[in-house]
């Protein structure tokens, strides 16, 4: 470890990707725990996969991915959104059709591109070769979101607790959630460096719902997801650089880890605890 | 006498059906009014559509003369508790504290004076000893008196109750229909939907019946009457007779 911190201070590369895994790691805490306490994880996955012709797109026009990922991800929440208001059919379902068109199109467009882009590079992410450009972008992308959900902090808690109530209150709910989309959407373009499009899901939910086990309060659950978002980030990338890993898978199985930890151990929802405080009960009886 | 809301040609429609068909009535302030009909009667669509929240085929709905989107902030609604996330990271005190949303606007939090008054509205509920509890560990009755007191916290002037009662202890009953006469007797116009005919009489001034359309509006001695409510219910109601004595 003592190793690792002194190659941090001598390797450019490894600081851009240590700030670079942090940023993502608190980014994806903070808007994964709206994501999951809306019960809305498979769109997280859904416009993480379907951002893949957007990057494509960008490359053949030679412009930053930056932006045909962006346009990409708000085109999928609305088309999802379409599909599902005006059908029939369930919005899980409509999610699988559009996102996985998204994708198939996204990997054709890819192989047809040629470019110097390297299909895994975007599906399992490598951290240890983000540039400084990626870096900044990460960075001005952490900052809009984080200073939109610290402004509208209180709107994006009472649309995510009780949709009903907000109307009510004439909060513009819709808009909200097309808003929460486009953040999304921006964190999973920060994303792909360090974890890739694949594995987006996994730093949007995982270190989310180990807060949730932890906390009763929405303000707690938030720093702590973002905590272990950026411990999760930070370990991934010591394992990743000292055994030569994939760093995406990396950084998802220490946050695995973590969660498995909370799962077990969490003092108020770890199973542990519950099953000795049932057994307790029962004695009692 | 200023008119606390008027409805006009009011018409609903759910996934194609009609569910509300013309239904027009005008009633004054201060007054605790029942909104009662059989199930399916649309009670529950016409108090959405009168918010606002589902819209309206056609029809005219007015809160003290005004358009619904410029009064949202003088209306609380208290709406069935069935879909809510009971798991949701919030304790009673805060979620007591949303109800000052509206007063504060976009870019306001809420600060001390805020969370005092949220307090407040808790104890005019009973349920100060539970401000920390997380919302799912409380029972039904005590969930609802949380929900009022999320209500008091908006400093509404009209207040729209659907189904208060259902499934909760005879006690926070009590609790939540004396706050509402209170209410009343401060001015206040409240809307309660109900189904339990019994109580009818004891707790409201003015009824509202309807079944798809308006059956009658009225004091309650004028529309809780047995040739109205069988028309409403479509069914004998035997046992007014001897509660109403008609």
């Amino acid at each position: 470890m003592l190793q690792f911190v002194q190659d941090i201070m001598n390797y450019e590369f490894l600081q851009k990707a240590l700030f670079t895994s942090i940023m993502v790691g608190i980014l994806c805490g903070v808007i994964g725990s709206f994501i999951i306490l809306r019960g809305m994880a498979l769109m997280g996955d859904a416009i993480s996969h379907a951002i893949l012709p957007g990057v494509a797109i960008s490359f053949m026009l030679g412009i930053n991915y930056f932006y045909g990922a962006v346009l990409m991800g708000i085109i999928t929440a609305l088309g999802i959104g379409f599909v599902t208001q005006n059908s029939r059919i369930k919005s899980d379902s409509s999610i699988g059709i559009v996102f996985s068109a998204f994708f198939a199109l996204g990997i054709l467009l890819l192989m047809k591109a040629q470019t110097a882009v390297d299909l895994s590079q975007i599906l399992f992410g490598n951290v240890l070769s983000v540039r400084s450009s990626d870096m900044w972008l990460t960075l001005i992308i952490g900052v809009v979101v984080l200073l939109f959900v610290f402004i509208f902090y209180k709107e994006f808690l009472i649309t995510t607790f009780d949709p009903i109530i907000s109307k009510s209150y004439g909060i513009p709910t819709k808009l909200v959630h097309y808003g929460l989309m486009v953040l999304l959407t921006l964190v999973t373009v920060a994303s792909l460096q360090t974890v890739g499009v694949i594995l987006v899901v996994a730093m949007l939910i995982t270190p989310a719902a180990t807060a949730y086990l932890l906390t009763n309060r929405l303000s707690t659950m938030i720093f702590l997801s973002a905590f272990f978002g950026a411990v999760s980030s930070v370990l991934g990338l010591y394992f990743s650089f000292k055994y030569n890993l994939t760093s995406g898978a990396v950084i998802v199985l220490v946050a695995t880890a973590l969660f498995i930890l909370a799962f077990l151990f969490a003092p108020q929802q770890g199973i542990i605890w519950r099953s000795l405080r049932s057994n307790k009960k029962k004695v009692s009886y | 006498m200023e008119k606390a809301i008027e409805i006009n040609n009011l018409h609903v429609s759910y996934y194609g059906k009609e569910v509300i068909q013309d239904i027009s009535f005008s009633l004054g302030k201060g007054k605790l009014i029942g909104i009662i009909g059989p199930n399916g009667a649309g009670k529950s669509t016409m108090m959405k559509a009168i918010l606002g929240l589902i819209p309206k085929d056609y029809g005219e709905v007015k809160i003290h003369g005004k358009e619904i989107k410029t009064m949202r902030k003088n209306i609380a609604y208290v709406p069935q508790r069935s879909d809510l996330d009971w798991d949701f990271p919030i304790n009673v005190i805060d979620t007591v504290l949303l109800g000052t949303y509206p007063q504060l606007g976009l870019f306001r939090r809420p600060g001390k004076k805020e969370k005092k008054w949220a307090r407040e509205c808790l104890e005019k509920v009973g349920m100060e000893k539970f401000a920390k509890h997380q919302i799912g560990e409380l029972s039904g009755g005590q969930q609802q008196r949380v929900f009022l007191a999320r209500a008091l916290a908006q400093r509404a002037e009209m207040f729209f109750l659907d189904e208060p009662f259902v499934g909760i202890d005879v006690a926070s009953e009590q609790t939540i229909i004396n706050i509402l006469k209170q209410l009343r007797d401060e001015g206040k116009t409240v809307f309660v939907i109900h189904h339990d005919l019994s109580k009818v009489e004891d707790y409201f001034d003015d009824l509202i019946l309807i079944n798809k359309k308006l059956i009658q509006s009225g004091p309650v001695r004028d529309v809780f009457q047995r040739e109205t409510m069988t028309r409403a219910y479509q069914t004998n109601f035997p046992f007014m007779n001897m509660e109403v004595g008609v």
